[in-house]
């Protein structure tokens, strides 16, 4: 039987009663119960894994960068001597902008792409997770593998796409895929893009999905049309989750090495060079380790603004 | 200002039928209430008069036309929703503003709309912050400003008070009421709570299971419920209901079970008498039933032994059991009685409720 107002009080003299009994227990005085040297076996081996695998071969790179190492010769200081040997190489400069080209494309392409992609699948339809599922596919073959597979379709003389336009009539001649510079940046590109816009679309699908669809209701009795919905509510909302998904694909992107090495290698000529590509080939295959070294560090500037510029626009959106 | 006319009104979804025949006049000027348990359909009906949700079947009239086809911004409605469902990034000013920068209303005219609006509901101040700034109450105020700055013909409310706290919803369902004295638009409010349903609609429906049970003014469905559900649903603590035979014995009709014996009032003994020696539920308000005194006609008065005793302040609940029957009575804040005592108690014989078993329509 319920009691009246007494039993609610009376429960709550017992919650009070439980404490005392449990911090009466006896304490085990240890180092552990010491705060700072629980924090420093704690962090040690944070410390000695990004220590051995990040903070070594990066303040390694840079002493490369800056002597004369070659493959069986320790070399010796040399400056920026590197840096302005690459700076003059045109090789390399290609290659730089080869690597800014090829990123801001297949960014904006698996941004859009990605967008587009995530409206569509935050929709309800039959066989919804199976979709969302199935688009990550490309996201899970491994890189290498499916360049390859992409190879063969780009290759000059068994291209099926070439076959596909062909006998479609939209070509008279074979398209030169990967015999030509410019022709195989852009399928590097659309390789990239293939590859990364799962990433974008699941990244801005999570995004989406925190949005309240009572924000669109509202937005269309406001008299708001699809579009506006998304420009003034959509879009908003997910430009934080946008930001990061940007920085990361910028990143990674930027430093590209297996889809161009196995794709083209950097030809026909070096045109297709990334500076990943390229101080890889400098570096290890010619073995030149400091001016490989110092052809890779280029890419720390460049990564470092684009990373301030977007974290400081970031935390202005959160700020504000 | 406009009429709403829903006829004949249906919704289904795959395997639900939400909303069953729905057929309601909302005249000029009309706050009506649309009151249920959850999934009794009431906010699926406000969601096909926004057009947020499709209609499955008949026809939804906002003033003189039929707007079963048309998209929600074309329907000159506002609604407030029950999260407020405030755009979180923009200020105030801009949330309050973009239904009409949406509409493409000078800037002067907007500017002045909002200010309006502001000054009614006492938000001036903030007009430059942003939702997340703001207070449950704020919010409330901010979402009810955007809807009036479009001066639309209607106003459409989902549960706007359900996430504010109990002092705060008090006040501002106080605020809603003189907002819609003084802006005399027609509205439509959804609620699970019977008491925002009474203190704010000039008429109230009762809904269940999809079905409208009971139209009416709030003191008609208290007073005159329509069958057991309406009963047990409008009032609290909740009506009683106890299961009792129909007697005739000797001239009067009583209403029995074991330990409980009441005579029918006069009224409805004509009516009673053709369910003689059936079973009806009998229904009794807990504010009907008060302690006996010398003047309490005997074919009314009962004993019972109290189980529960709630001192509430300005009154009592006493949970009572009468044989079988148990009960609850709302009685003076005087009466002195204690857990186990035995107490007469005696019932208001004009207000007692009798309702078919099988149907459950009030008799």
């Amino acid at each position: 039987m319920k009691k009246p107002i007494a039993g609610g009080s009376a429960t709550r003299v017992e919650v009070a009663v439980a404490r005392p009994q449990a911090s009466s227990r006896p304490q085990r005085p240890g180092l552990l119960e010491n705060e700072r040297v629980l924090a420093g076996v704690l962090l040690t081996p944070t410390v000695v894994l990004l220590g051995m695998f990040i903070a070594y071969p990066f303040v390694m790179g840079v002493w490369l960068a800056l002597s004369s190492t070659s493959v069986g010769n320790p070399g010796q200081f040399v400056g920026l001597k590197n840096f302005v040997k690459a700076w003059n190489d045109s090789i390399f400069r290609t290659a730089f902008w080869n690597t800014c080209w090829y990123t801001g494309w297949a960014t904006i392409f698996k941004l859009s792409l990605g967008m587009w992609l995530a409206i569509l699948l935050n929709r309800n339809f039959r066989g919804k997770r199976l979709v969302r599922a199935s688009m990550l596919l490309p996201f899970i073959i491994p890189t290498v593998l499916s360049t390859f597979a992409w190879r063969w379709m780009f290759d000059p003389t068994f291209s099926v796409l070439n076959w596909l336009l062909y006998r479609g009539g939209f070509i008279v001649n074979k398209l030169p895929f990967l015999s030509d510079g410019t022709y195989g940046l852009w399928c590097a590109i659309a390789v990239n893009t293939w590859r990364g816009m799962p990433f974008f679309a699941i990244s801005l699908l999570a995004g989406l999905q925190t949005i309240n669809p009572d924000l669109h209701e509202a937005a269309s009795l406001d008299g708001a049309n699809a579009w506006h919905r998304f420009w003034h509510v959509t879009w908003p909302l997910l430009k934080p989750v946008t930001l990061v998904v940007v920085v990361f694909s910028i990143i990674q992107t930027f430093s590209d090495f297996q889809l161009i090495y196995v794709l083209t290698g950097g030809g026909p000529a070096n045109s297709t060079h990334l500076i990943a590509t390229y101080a890889y080939q400098i570096g290890v295959a010619t073995g030149l380790l400091g001016e490989g070294a110092a052809i890779s560090l280029f890419m720390l500037p460049v990564l470092f603004v684009v990373v301030w510029l977007q974290l400081r626009y970031l935390r202005r959106l959160e700020g504000a | 200002m406009a009429q709403v006319m829903l006829k004949d009104l249906n919704k289904k979804y795959d395997e639900v039928h939400a909303v069953k025949d729905v057929n309601l006049h909302i005249r000029d000027k009309e706050f009506v209430v649309l009151v249920g348990p959850s999934g009794c359909g009431k906010s699926t009906t406000l969601r096909m008069v926004a057009g947020l949700e499709e209609i499955t079947g008949g026809e939804i009239h906002i003033g003189d036309r039929m707007v079963n086809d048309l998209p929600p911004k074309d329907r000159d409605i506002a609604m407030v929703f029950q999260n407020y469902a405030l755009y979180p990034h923009m200020t105030v000013y801009d949330n309050m503003a973009f239904g009409l920068k949406m509409r493409k209303f000078p800037k002067n005219e907007i500017e002045q709309r909002v200010r309006d609006a502001a000054q009614l509901l006492g938000i001036q101040e903030l007009l430059k912050r942003k939702p997340r700034q703001l207070s449950g109450g704020q919010r409330q105020r901010v979402a009810v400003g955007r809807a009036i700055v479009r001066h639309p013909q209607v106003f459409l409310f989902d549960e706007p008070l359900s996430n504010l706290d109990a002092k705060l919803r008090v006040q501002m369902r106080v605020e809603l009421k003189r907002l819609h004295d003084r802006l005399e638009t027609t509205a439509i409010y959804v609620t699970h709570d019977q008491v925002e349903a009474m203190t704010l609609g000039d008429r109230v429906v009762v809904m269940k299971d999809g079905w409208i049970q009971q139209v009416g003014e709030p003191m008609e469905l208290y007073s005159r419920p329509a069958n057991k559900f309406v009963a047990g649903f409008i009032g609290s603590p909740a009506m009683n209901f106890v299961d009792v035979t129909i007697n005739d014995a000797g001239g009067s009709i009583t209403a029995e079970t074991q330990g409980l014996r009441l005579t029918v009032p006069p009224a409805k003994a004509a009516t009673l008498r053709a369910y003689k020696g059936q079973g009806v539920t009998l229904g009794v308000r807990p504010e009907d039933v008060h302690v006996a005194t010398a003047a309490d006609p005997a074919p009314y008065s009962f004993d019972t032994t109290v189980d529960v005793v709630e001192p509430l302040g300005s009154e009592i609940l006493l949970d009572v059991r009468a044989g079988s029957a148990t009960l609850v009575a709302r009685v003076e804040p005087t009466v002195r009685v204690k857990v186990h005592e035995s107490v007469r108690l005696a019932v208001n014989a004009d207000r007692l409720h009798f309702f078919d078993v099988k149907n459950e329509h009030a008799i």
